[in-house]
This record gives structure tokens, C-alpha cells and sequence, in this order.
């Protein structure tokens, strides 16, 4: 039983990384009906850009020399707005110019795609392969109850995907920008002509979903510190799957679809034999589709791809 | 000075260049692991196999029957994968006809790509892999490191002494051919020593995994006296941590593929205190042992961990290989079938990593070391173990 609750727990903190790199899939989804498949690589960049901020500012070899929970305070709005800055720069060079040509959108996913491995080749050129790890930016703790245990950094994590689950769903039912990037996604053609400004409404769903991904990348890269320029391929396609059960374009549907995935891994591992762990993970995930085929929230639409 | 002027020089200094490299070169190619899971391990290879190269020729190249040839090392990127190690080993012996290859590291590849060399004719040395299936009924396919059914007893024998163990879990990389082997020989080998019920674990991992608390849970909760993990280090930095953060805290007893420069970068103080086996301990060593490390340490800045060492045997043993059969034949085929030939004659050598001695298989029967994580990061000694 108390291993049920330490499996629980793990699943917890596995589900919060897919579902905060979910959210980003689902609200350019949502949106601007778009699988960006580039979101993972974007991950990926915000892990690299935690490590840069805080070796940067970080004692004692850090430019300045801060304390480290200074550097952390630091490191975080600062990765976050950069990762931001890069999400707003790909939808700007690579997706908008598409968008304007009135392209389907089959070629704007294309796009997304080499733009991910764009991103992944391009970081693997400048960087190296060498991996790089993050140094320690809090004293970690473990707690034990019974037999079992649990980190600060792993209830940091969980509480993060919660408020960022909270504080997304308010912006997007609750403010007037969140009621434009809904109007985006019901139609796109007539939304300029009743005053919204389209581009604009775009950008802020890009610095949104990005955001979130820098800081899913920092925590990552706090909690499994090992870097490399792959590491957002394999976690962003199991994330964008995460998306699609719990039905994509739906901000819910992404927060739960990333908690349940994270559950049917880690307890597939841990009740069978470790090395089926995926086969039978996604032959689970494949069983809720066949049942619902938009997903645990969605709703079914006309035209999707 | 006129145009005429530069050209002539130009020309002076092209015939005496090609004065100098009137000897065709030798040439060799290495489809190392530059990036993707490992890719210290390709660093490694190729700056020990740079740092001989140079060497050789400073002094004018290799000596083969009096005459001296100069040293062409061609480095290939397999990117860690088997499907790339079988296809730069080809471009390698096809496009550049090199007449021997040094490669590839890990058994994941260097079983997919010892299979190509010996096919079309090629002496290939792996230097690092410990899986018998690369050589196995391979007589082009030769290797500088010990076995995984020898490495297995070592690594079971001193966890049981050091950490009087009765019981043992088992951690590995499933698509990875030398962690599944060597999980698979110490689970044997532990089982006969301690009864088929004494590996209370075996759970494994896929190649892109980055969170194993399932396993680890699974494993801890079955409460063994240590972990066994043939892992590479890249997973070992990982997965130690992990382990420590669901409230573990026995010990880990490692293999080979942990004793990479990088290890320390990444794993940090959790390392610390544990144990694995390996080829050789850069800490203490001795005579010629030490002379390289010295000057490799000099030359890159760090020291040269397992990889870089059997390199360096590997391409020494080629050399000497070269060297017995007393001439180099301008055909490519033919050169490749003397150095095989050699290579399969060679009985003893005298390498960095130890002294080794060839079986029938083309495999070497060499000392293996147990080593500590001191507190400083230094890989130390505690023993060594010889093959009876």
C-alpha cells in the first residue's frame, strides 16, 4: 500500500512535466488550430536557457555572484520571458509569414516539425554534445513518511502545474484577452472585422504556452539535471499524445490527459515487467481513444488534422 | 614579387611536401560515438588516438621494413546508434579504404558493425566493448577489452565481500546490447552464488528515459542489499540521484561504461563512495601507465578515463600488428588480409591497460580493477582481479 502511494506520487511529479509541456501543445491548438510540434524542442531550449541564467549569475564563478536562492528568484521570470521571446520569434519567422499566404495548415505543422529539428541541431552545433547539468539551485530535502519519500523540489513541481493549471484557466475564462483567443479558435475570418486585433491575440497565446514551457524546462532541468539537445523530442511527443486523450484545444483535457499518462507509466512499470512499460502504456492510451476519439474533453469537430 | 615568383614557390613547396609525404599514408577509421547518448566516449577516443597519432608521426611515421609511413586517422560520428555505426563503417571501408578499423565503443554498436567489417574483410579492434557477440565467430573482429562473463563475477564477487550482500537488484538499459548482457551474466552468476531467489529485481529502462522512480520503487520497497547498474554514465547520473531521493541508501556497485571523465561533471556528490568494475585506475598508476596519462593530461586537461586508455592499446596493437608483418602491400585488400593475419598471430601485448593475451576468439584475457569514487571525484583502486 505504501509503495500504491510512493508510485502515486512519482506519477504526480512525471505527470506535472507532461502536463505543463501539454498546456503549450493545447493552447496553440486551441487557438490557431496548430500542432506546433516544435513545443518539445522549445522545452528543451528553456531547460538550456535555466542553465545558462543561473551558471550565469550563479556563485562563485557566476558573473555576479549571487546568493543561490537569489539566482533561483532570477532565474525563473528570466527563463520563463526568454523561452517566451523564442516561442514569439518561431510563430514570427516560420509560422505567421505561412499564415499570411493563407497556406494550409498541413504545411504550417511541417514547418513546426524542421523547426524542432532546427532548433535540436542547431543547439547540438553551438553546444556540443557534451551534457551539461544544472547546478544545485536549492537544498534539497527529503521528507519520509513511513517508507515513503518525497523531495521539496518534487512539491515544488506539483504545486507549479497546479497554479499554472489554475491561473491559464482563469486568464481564459475570465479576461477579455482570454475571451479574443477563444473567439480565435471559433473564427478566425470574422474576428478582425469585429475589432480584434488577430496577430496580437496570437502572440500573447505564443508567449503563454511558451512560457510555460521555460518554466517546465527549468524545473526539469532542476529535478533530472542532465541536458542534452534531445531531451525535449522523446518528453514532447509523449506530451503532445498527453494533449490528444485529454483532448487537444482543451486546457482540462491537457492538465488531466498529462497526470494520466504519467499514471498509466509509472504503474505499468511498477505492477509489470519494466521493459513492456511503453507497449502497454500505449496500448492503454490507444484503448481511450478507440472509446473516445476526441479525446476525454474534446469535442468532436469537423476538420482537424 | 611578381605572380611568376609566387607560383614557383608555390610549387617549390608542393615538391617538397610531397617529398616528405612521398610514402602513402596508412590509414585507419574510427566510427566513434562523437554525439548522441555517449559522447565523451567518442571525445575520449578520438584525442588518445590523436595524441598517438601525432606522435608516430613526429618521429616520420610508423616504421614497417625499414621504410617509414606516415598515420591517417579518419573519425566518423556513429551518433551512439547501431544503425549509424553499420553505416559510417561502411563509408569507411568503401569510400576511404582504410586498411583497419578502430571501433566502434560500446557493444551496441560494435556488434551491428564488427558483423560489416567481417564481411568485407576488414581487421576491426573494438576497443571498449565487453560483449562476447562482437567477436563471436568473427575472425576480423578483434578487441581490446575484457569480457562481460568474466567482467559479471568480478563486479558479484566483490559486492558480496564488500558489502556482504546476500541479495541484489538489477537495473539496465533495455536496447542497449552491453547492458542487457552484463545484467543478464550477473544475474546468473549472483543466482548461483546466493540461490535463484537472491536477485529480488530485475527491471529495466529504454534508451530516452529520464525518470525512473517506477523501477527505483519497485526495487527499493524489495529492500536488496545493493543495486547492481551496468549503465552508461550518462543514466548512472541519473538514476543514483533518483535512487537517494526516494530514500534509498545502500549502496550501488557499477560497471565499465560508469568510468567515463564525465561521470563526476554530472553525477555530483550522490556518486560519491560507490564502486565499479573497470580496465584500468588512472590514480597510483605506474611506468607507462602513468606516462600517458601525464601527457594526455597535459595536452586536453583532464584525465583520461577507461576509453581513452584502450584506445590507445587498440591502435598500438594494430600498429604492431602492421609492424610484424614486415611490409605494406599497396593493395588495399591485400594489406588488410596481413594485418588480420598478424593480428590473429599476435599472442601477447604489453598495453597502458594491462597485459593481455589473445584466445582463439581474437578476444584478450586480461586483469580487471575494481575502483572507489574517492571524495575528490578520482576514480582509486581497491583491486585488481586476474582471470585464473
Amino acid at each position: 500500500m505504501e509503495q500504491f502511494i510512493q508510485q502515486c506520487v512519482n506519477a504526480l511529479q512525471w505527470g506535472s512535466f507532461y502536463a505543463l509541456i501539454a498546456l503549450g501543445y493545447t493552447l496553440v491548438y486551441g487557438v490557431l488550430r496548430l500542432i506546433n510540434f516544435a513545443h518539445g524542442d522549445i522545452f528543451m531550449v528553456g531547460a538550456y536557457i535555466a542553465f545558462f541564467v543561473s551558471t550565469f549569475f550563479l556563485l562563485p564563478d557566476g558573473l555576479f555572484g549571487f546568493s543561490r536562492e537569489l539566482t533561483l528568484a532570477l532565474t525563473l521570470p528570466l527563463t520563463v520571458v526568454l523561452t517566451s521571446l523564442v516561442g514569439v520569434t518561431l510563430e514570427r519567422i516560420a509560422y505567421r509569414p505561412l499564415r499570411r499566404k493563407g497556406v494550409h495548415r498541413l504545411y504550417v505543422v511541417i514547418t513546426a516539425l524542421m523547426c524542432g529539428l532546427i532548433l535540436e541541431n542547431g543547439n547540438l552545433a553551438l553546444l556540443g554534445a557534451s551534457r551539461k547539468t544544472l547546478p544545485d539551485l536549492i537544498d534539497k530535502h527529503i521528507y519520509t513518511f513511513g517508507s515513503i519519500a518525497v523531495t521539496n523540489l518534487k512539491l515544488w513541481v506539483i504545486f507549479a502545474a497546479f497554479m499554472v493549471f489554475i491561473i491559464l484557466h482563469a486568464i481564459v475564462t475570465r479576461t477579455r484577452i482570454g475571451m479574443a483567443m477563444r473567439a480565435v479558435s471559433w473564427d478566425e475570418f470574422a474576428l478582425p472585422l469585429m475589432g480584434v486585433p488577430l496577430d496580437k491575440v496570437i502572440v500573447f497565446t505564443f508567449i503563454l504556452g511558451s512560457g510555460i514551457a521555460g518554466l517546465g524546462g527549468l524545473l526539469f532541468a532542476m529535478s533530472y539535471p542532465v541536458l542534452e539537445p534531445y531531451m525535449g523530442a522523446m518528453t514532447g511527443w509523449k506530451a503532445f499524445i498527453a494533449a490528444v486523450v485529454g483532448g487537444i484545444g482543451d486546457i482540462r483535457g491537457a492538465f488531466v490527459g498529462g497526470f494520466l499518462l504519467a499514471m498509466v507509466e509509472i504503474m505499468v512499470a511498477a505492477f509489470l515487467p519494466s521493459t513492456f512499460r511503453d507497449l502497454f502504456a500505449f496500448s492503454i492510451l490507444l484503448l481511450i481513444l478507440w472509446q473516445r476519439p476526441t479525446g476525454i474533453f474534446g469535442l468532436p469537430t469537423t476538420t482537424k488534422i | 614579387m611578381n605572380i611568376r615568383n609566387v607560383v614557383l614557390a608555390a610549387v617549390a613547396v608542393m615538391l617538397c611536401a610531397s617529398q616528405v609525404w612521398a610514402q602513402t599514408p596508412i590509414r585507419f577509421g574510427f566510427p566513434i560515438p562523437l554525439t548522441g547518448e555517449i559522447p565523451k566516449v567518442g571525445e575520449s577516443s578520438k584525442f588518445a588516438a590523436e595524441m598517438l597519432r601525432e606522435q608516430v608521426n613526429a618521429g616520420g611515421g610508423l616504421e614497417v621494413g625499414g621504410k617509414k609511413y606516415p598515420l591517417e586517422f579518419i573519425y566518423e560520428d556513429n551518433e551512439s546508434k547501431p544503425e549509424s555505426a553499420v553505416n559510417v563503417t561502411l563509408k569507411l571501408i568503401n569510400r576511404d579504404e582504410v586498411v583497419g578499423i578502430i571501433g566502434p565503443q560500446s557493444s551496441r554498436q560494435a556488434i551491428p558493425a564488427g558483423g560489416v567489417a567481417d564481411e568485407n574483410e576488414t581487421p576491426m579492434i573494438t576497443p571498449w566493448s565487453t560483449n562476447p557477440d562482437a567477436t563471436h565467430d568473427r575472425p576480423w573482429v578483434f578487441r581490446a577489452a575484457f569480457l562481460d562473463p568474466f567482467q559479471a563475477p568480478v563486479a558479484a564477487n566483490f559486492a558480496a565481500r564488500q558489502f556482504t550482500a546476500k541479495t541484489a537488484a538489477v537495473l539496465y538499459e533495455v536496447s542497449n546490447d552491453y547492458s542487457k548482457g552484463l545484467a543478464d551474466n550477473f544475474t546468473q552468476v549472483w543466482a548461483k552464488m546466493n540461490g535463484a531467489k537472491s536477485v529480488l529485481a530485475v527491471e529495466s529502462h529504454g534508451p530516452k528515459d529520464q525518470d525512473f522512480s517506477a523501477q527505483l520503487t519497485k526495487i527499493i520497497g524489495l529492500k536488496p542489499d545493493f543495486i547492481f547498474l551496468p549503465e552508461n554514465y550518462s543514466f548512472v547520473a541519473l538514476i543514483v540521484p533518483q535512487a537517494r531521493d526516494l530514500g534509498y541508501k545502500g549502496p550501488f556497485m557499477g560497471s565499465d561504461a560508469w568510468g567515463s571523465a564525465e561521470l563526476m561533471n554530472l553525477c555530483g556528490n550522490d556518486c560519491k563512495g560507490q564502486f565499479f568494475s573497470t580496465h584500468y585506475a588512472a590514480a597510483g598508476a605506474k611506468g607507462a601507465t602513468r606516462e600517458f596519462i601525464d601527457q594526455y593530461q597535459k595536452k586536453y586537461g583532464y584525465v583520461p578515463d577507461d576509453v581513452a586508455a584502450l584506445t590507445w592499446d587498440a591502435v598500438n596493437i594494430m600498429l604492431k600488428a602492421i609492424q610484424q608483418g614486415g611490409k605494406v602491400e599497396p593493395d588495399v585488400r591485400k594489406m588488410r588480409k596481413l594485418i588480420r593475419d598478424n593480428l590473429a598471430r599476435l599472442s601477447n601485448f604489453e598495453g597502458i591497460t594491462g597485459n593481455m593475451r589473445f584466445d582463439d576468439q581474437g578476444d584478450p584475457i586480461k586483469c580487471a580493477v575494481v575502483v572507489e569514487i574517492a571524495d575528490d571525484g578520482q576514480f582509486t583502486a581497491v583491486e585488481s582481479v586476474c582471470p585464473q
